[in-house]
């Protein structure tokens, strides 16, 4: 790599030459909970940061005379990435659940797999917004109870706090441990496999 | 570090853009790879340099955006002057088996799969 690019790049390896195809993960909590963290543990690359900004009302329109009608979100999230084999890259990110996310749901994360609800146990009702959310996308995803060291809860008892269905897994984490995260992902991805392949054995 | 474009001029992303505020291309996914087809030429403007000598090897729109500081619409609207203009290519991802699949591929879920394992 030229000096001109890793000015850049930074530090972050290139991938290969061959890889042609990126898939997409993400993880949805709220402030605090350790999205960050889950993301490094597993990724090859140290976090990157960016961000969407979406103008509301008049969107898409140039028109300068108008512009005091128009609302800008910006919304900030991290992201990481995983080289699963020679073609595939598998990005994960790491976004926040607050309701001005959601706008840009459909702009930034269509064709997402699926996502993870990382939730603290101490603060289960900041996560109702966004389990909401993903239900109401269709977007399939599994809750992951990350362990800051308090009380513990049953499973039954955070199944309840959420109203989570009975096909939704739910499993506890440390998103420090890069097992641990790697664990919620494979979670994931084994329910999208349950989800994908009985919709296929059920399609006329 | 610098958080990217939160304190940005409104002014600059608008000449990084020659004014547009939105590309026809949703065609770039957020993890749509991009490859150069060509090397930045004198007079370039220095976010198509940018872009061009970043993805020498695949890069990703989102890691594109991130490099350059840029918000991800924007970061479109210039990959689309380059793709109008065969400089770049885009491999973009394949996750459903086929265009009316709601849910993804079990063959590439598979994929994934064996991949994390291997982590």
């Amino acid at each position: 790599m030229d000096s001109a690019t890793s000015d850049l790049t930074g530090t972050r390896p290139p991938l290969r030459s061959t890889a042609d195809n990126g898939l997409k993960i993400v993880i949805v909590g709220g402030f605090g909970v350790g999205k960050t963290t889950m993301v490094r543990s597993v990724s090859d690359i140290r976090p990157l940061n960016t961000e969407e900004t979406m103008t509301r009302a008049g969107e898409g329109v140039d028109d300068l005379t108008n512009v005091e009608s128009k609302t800008t979100t910006t919304i900030a999230f991290d992201f990481g990435r995983i080289s699963l084999n020679d073609t595939t890259v598998l990005y994960l990110f790491g976004a926040p659940g607050q309701e001005r996310f959601w706008f840009l749901w459909d702009r930034l994360f269509t064709g997402t797999l699926g996502a993870v609800v990382l939730v603290d146990t101490r603060r289960l009702a900041d996560s109702w917004y966004a389990i909401d959310r993903l239900e109401q996308h269709g977007m399939p995803f599994i809750v992951a109870s990350n362990d800051f060291g308090g009380p513990h809860h049953s499973a039954d008892e955070v199944r309840e706090a959420l109203d989570l269905p009975e096909d939704v897994p739910l499993i506890d984490c440390d998103a420090r441990s890069r097992e641990s995260s790697k664990e919620v992902l494979i979670t994931l991805v084994n329910h999208l496999y349950r989800l994908s392949f009985s919709a296929r054995e059920n399609a006329p | 570090m610098k958080r990217p474009g939160r304190d940005e001029d409104p002014d600059r992303l608008y000449t990084v853009t020659g004014g547009r505020s939105r590309s026809n291309s949703d065609a770039f996914d957020l993890v749509t790879l991009v490859v150069s087809e060509s090397q930045p030429t004198p007079g370039m403007q220095s976010e198509h340099a940018s872009i061009l000598r970043i993805c020498n090897a695949p890069t990703a729109v989102v890691e594109i955006a991130s490099d350059l500081g840029l918000p991800v619409s924007i970061v479109r609207i210039l990959l689309g002057d380059l793709h109008a203009t065969g400089r770049i290519t885009a491999r973009h991802p394949r996750t459903t088996a086929t265009a009316a699949d709601r849910l993804p591929d079990p063959e590439i879920l598979k994929q994934v799969l064996v991949g994390l394992r291997n982590l």
